[in-house]
């Protein structure tokens, strides 16, 4: 039964000769590894100018979408209307999309390379950094991702349990990941419930005693690294006012005339917030509960037990800095010798993502969390590209994946078009693929498949005035697609 | 007048019932029912002429009805423009930056401060750039070039 239902499998996508003694395929056989925008949109190019080409988008889970569907704050679903155009290109006849498939695991490079003419890695950055300071194992110390991964439903992270029993939490890093954990901490609950933020969050969420978010970075107001949009909102966050350090915003006002419109508007808004707000803001801010506080020029140097709950963070000791040279968004810092401690019952650590290599053969500077390439082509490795996060490092919204992923689409295009790619020798592609996988018992999920996920969350959501109920666990994901 | 509401409508309203007002159907969006009179005086024919200027340098002409953006436009005509329009015209993206002349950019309204928020995260932004969601066909449009620039779009061949 089983073999027979892998048999159909087969049959979706582009015509397979199936009783044809030929065992490869016509066109350029193409393999993207990781379905996240970046897997997306140089598929979306590639189907576009190369008409023969065949493109299996493989990824390690049975859902598509990378980040925008786990990374994207639930309160955020118009930046999550990208799916619409992901959607169109799977269902383009040449291309496949193979979910519940791991490279590593499931495949290796070299059967990828053996396979396709072309493997195009875009599986971003599953992992992130960790500060390497004393105490960071204590309890209550999270990495901030994996609190996004928790309320978003990413499979392995529903039972982060956070203890949401404290008044205080610190945010360590100030990018949109942390602008966005601190929202969610923050936020009404009435807010959230109508997202589709997952059941177990949102229940630990109503029950939350956090008070005041602390949203900590190294560097100043000039230097932050989160955007204008996410910072209007929190100043506009109903129920929860926004408290500055004037001290930290000394030489800032200064420094606007001599910068560039986007730098240049979020640091006004930042210095009105802090030194001059807005008459509409003081009003709501007088009768807030909750409170969001930005704190500059302290870098965590080691975290503090609580005296009250053994073996869990109590506080965090920070270095105070300061800033070197001149005053430019770049600029770096260096300690100055003096300490704050603040406390605090829960960090969340958001200092950045870190890919890893997926296949031992991926050349990887495990330093940046990147693999090793030159304009997306990677280092050793004829017809092995990169792109997205796990070629450029993990910073950019989508549409700086977008570009990316475009212009990776003109380079592999071009490759192929001129013969770097020899493209002329048939390769086999999924035919080959799908017999390896059969083999080892993998149960392939293809784009109806997800089609099914999709549907019973959204009837589950229904039931419950929620856009969808995501399912967490990816045996739940399979039983779906099996009924 | 309808016009005038419209925009008035969508300085004030959150994105998503922005996007409602921009429908493109011939019927006048549930929010602008009570507008029902006044909207069919606008001509529903397509008589408005936009050209899209890649970065590559290629030309794309399509036409519009008064009342259509220019996301709609390249939707509605299918305009080359990959990427273009990401977020569906919600003012959560950036991939509809077009770029105006001066005299066109001064001839509309201001952009409000979401615009400029999404605006701000748009690559090569210049004074007279704009989201093409937010720009809305009028007779005074006909003629329209606008520039959309490299990055997201085309080529560096």
């Amino acid at each position: 039964m089983r073999r027979a239902s892998t048999l159909c499998s087969f049959a979706k996508g582009a015509p397979l000769r199936l009783l044809s003694t030929s065992s490869t395929r016509q066109g350029p056989q193409v393999c993207v590894v990781g379905a996240g925008p970046a897997g997306f949109y140089v598929t979306q190019h590639l189907v576009k100018t190369l008409p023969e080409a065949n493109v299996d988008i493989y990824e390690k889970l049975p859902v598509p979408f990378g980040l925008v569907r786990f990374g994207v704050a639930p309160d955020h679903p118009e930046v999550k209307n990208v799916i619409n155009t992901f959607t169109k290109t799977a269902q383009n006849p040449r291309v496949r999309f193979v979910g519940n498939v791991s490279l590593g695991k499931d495949l290796s490079l070299q059967e990828l390379q053996r396979l396709y003419h072309a493997v195009i890695l875009t599986y971003g950055a599953e992992h992130d950094k960790s500060l390497g300071i004393p105490g960071e194992d204590l309890g209550n110390i999270l990495s901030a991702r994996r609190f996004v991964g928790w309320y978003n439903g990413q499979p392995g992270d529903e039972n982060l349990n956070p203890d949401l029993s404290t008044d205080t939490v610190a945010v360590l890093g100030q990018g949109n990941v942390a602008l966005d954990v601190a929202r969610v901490l923050l936020a009404p609950i009435d807010y959230l419930k109508s997202t589709d933020i997952t059941a177990h969050s949102l229940e630990a969420l109503s029950k939350s005693q956090v008070k005041r978010v602390m949203l900590i970075g190294r560097r100043g107001p000039v230097q932050a690294a989160f955007t204008i949009k996410e910072l209007r909102e929190m100043l506009k966050m109903e129920g929860c006012k926004s408290v500055f350090r004037q001290d930290d915003f000394k030489g800032v006002q200064e420094f606007l005339p001599s910068v560039a419109r986007p730098r240049k508007r979020l640091t006004e808004l930042l210095a009105q917030a802090a030194l001059d707000p807005k008459a509409e803001w003081l009003e709501a801010w007088k009768t807030a509960e909750r409170s969001f506080e930005p704190i500059f020029y302290r870098s965590p140097a080691a975290f503090l037990p609580s005296s009250s709950k053994a073996g869990t963070v109590g506080a965090v000791k920070l270095a105070v800095t300061e800033l070197q040279g001149e005053m430019s968004e770049t600029q770096g810092v260096k300690n100055t010798g003096a300490f704050e401690d603040v406390k605090c019952g829960l960090v969340l650590r958001s200092i950045g993502y870190k890919g890893l290599p997926a296949d031992p053969d991926i050349p990887f500077d495990s330093k940046s969390g990147v693999v090793r390439n030159s304009k997306g082509r990677v280092e050793g490795l004829p017809g092995v590209y990169c792109g997205g996060w796990l070629g450029t490092g993990p910073v950019g919204v989508i549409v700086n994946t977008m570009g990316n992923a475009f212009e990776l689409g003109r380079l592999i295009e071009g490759d192929i078009k001129d013969g770097t790619i020899n493209a002329t020798t048939a390769k086999p592609g999924y035919l080959e693929a799908a017999k390896i996988l059969d083999n080892k018992g993998v149960q392939a999920v293809s784009f109806k498949d997800w089609e099914k996920i999709d549907q019973e969350e959204q009837n589950r959501g229904k039931a419950i005035d929620k856009p969808r109920e995501k399912i967490v666990s990816v045996s739940e994901m399979l039983k779906v697609v099996a009924n | 007048m309808a016009l005038f509401v419209k925009s008035l409508c969508r300085a004030a309203v959150r994105p998503q019932l922005a996007a409602l007002l921009r429908s493109t159907s011939s019927t006048p969006p549930p929010a602008c029912r009570f507008l029902s009179t006044s909207a069919r005086l606008m001509s529903q024919e397509e008589t408005i002429s936009v050209t899209f200027i890649r970065a590559d340098g290629k030309k794309i002409s399509a036409k519009g009805k008064e009342g259509d953006s220019l996301l709609d436009v390249v939707v509605n005509k299918e305009v080359d423009l990959d990427g273009f329009g990401a977020c569906e015209g919600t003012l959560t993206c950036s991939t509809c930056h077009v770029i105006l002349s001066k005299e066109v950019y001064e001839s509309l309204a201001r952009p409000t401060d979401e615009e400029l928020d999404m605006l701000d995260l748009a690559f090569d932004l210049t004074d007279t750039s704009r989201l093409g969601c937010q720009i809305t066909l009028t007779k005074e449009l006909d003629g329209l070039e606008v520039k959309v620039p490299a990055s997201v779009n085309d080529a560096r061949q």
